[in-house]
């Protein structure tokens, strides 16, 4: 399949009127420029990909200046698998014109952490009950299994953990204007993040 | 960052009706229908402004058949909104007229400010 991604930067959400008047809920990127960086290919590589690469850095490790070469020193790096990466050359500069409003996009990027977070909040669980005698019952996980049969916790049981700070992927979103000037994109929706977080914008796998 | 999200509206609209709560007024609202497009006018009390820039909303009661309240808010920045005519501009202490609800017929009257006029603004 043939793909294409750029990396960007979350900016924030506000509200945008469409030409018939609709008032709709946006997220405004800033994508790009990326560089592309190197293009893996079957016969090199086993497997043909594009890595991108998205904001200049101002200092970078040995062992990356030398991946970067000739390049501007790059911040965060990224593959795209894509079946055309024939079609790309290293040093090529892709903005956000690689997209156009109405498309549709999924956006990659690392939820907001939440640390340890109890299973009300991660799981939405119930709880318990606030009264009827109750105490320390209220965000409470229940019953986490029988007694002497099996006498242990099945394995996958859902309970208070790690949340958040992980990568998730916003499918189907759709693309609402394109701001070449200022690198923006806005685009329908939510998307995973904190404002100022890496993001990935692709063209829809499964749309 | 703040700035980024600026600049998504060219179209916020710069002559924004100055609607108050309070004033009686007329909503110019266009509907399209199918292929046709009309304009349609909703005539009534700004109950409540809110929010600022393009999140800016006002709501209009009024008062429809059998004494029946009907509200409606609006984007105010819409582009749907052809036009806000003020009709009656009127005293009010609050800045969200809720207690009209509570009232019907004379008791929801709103005493008229007419310094509009004295200085000439109309």
């Amino acid at each position: 399949m043939e793909r294409k991604a750029l990396l960007g930067k979350k900016v924030g959400m506000t509200r945008v009127f469409t030409d018939n008047g609709e008032l709709v809920p946006v997220t405004i990127i800033e994508l790009g420029p990326c560089h592309v960086t190197q293009v893996k290919s079957e016969t090199s590589d086993g497997y043909d990909a594009v890595q991108i690469g998205f904001e200049s850095a101002a200092r970078l490790n040995r062992p990356k200046r030398g991946h970067l070469k000739e390049l501007p020193p790059l911040r965060h790096l990224r593959e795209v698998r894509t079946e055309d990466a024939d079609n790309y050359s290293v040093g090529q500069i892709l903005d956000v014109t690689l997209f156009s409003p109405g498309e549709v996009v999924d956006v990659i990027g690392t939820s907001k952490g939440r640390g340890f977070a109890g299973a009300v909040k991660r799981h939405n669980f119930r709880g318990g009950p606030k009264t009827h005698g109750q105490s320390d019952r209220l965000r409470a996980v229940g019953s986490i299994g029988a007694s002497a049969t099996p006498g242990r916790v099945w394995k996958g049981m859902r309970g208070p953990g790690h949340m958040g700070n992980e990568r998730v992927t916003a499918l189907n979103l759709t693309v609402v204007k394109v701001d070449p000037e200022r690198n923006l994109i806005a685009i329908k929706g939510a998307v995973p993040g904190p404002n100022g977080g890496l993001v990935m914008v692709r063209n829809a796998v499964k749309a | 960052m703040t700035d980024k999200l600026q600049g998504w509206n060219p179209d916020l609209k710069t002559d924004v009706a100055d609607i108050r709560p309070g004033d009686t007024v007329r909503v110019h609202l266009r509907i399209v229908e199918g292929d046709r497009e009309r304009v349609q006018a909703i005539q009534g009390v700004v109950m409540r402004m809110r929010g600022e820039g393009v999140n800016a909303t006002f709501t209009v009661r009024r008062i429809a058949a059998h004494g029946i309240g009907v509200e409606r808010t609006f984007p105010l920045h819409s582009p749907r909104l052809e036009r806000i005519e003020i009709l009656r501009r009127a005293k009010v202490r609050r800045a969200q007229l809720y207690y009209l609800r509570k009232y019907r017929g004379k008791a929801a009257r709103l005493k008229e400010d007419r310094s509009m006029y004295e200085r000439g603004k109309k």
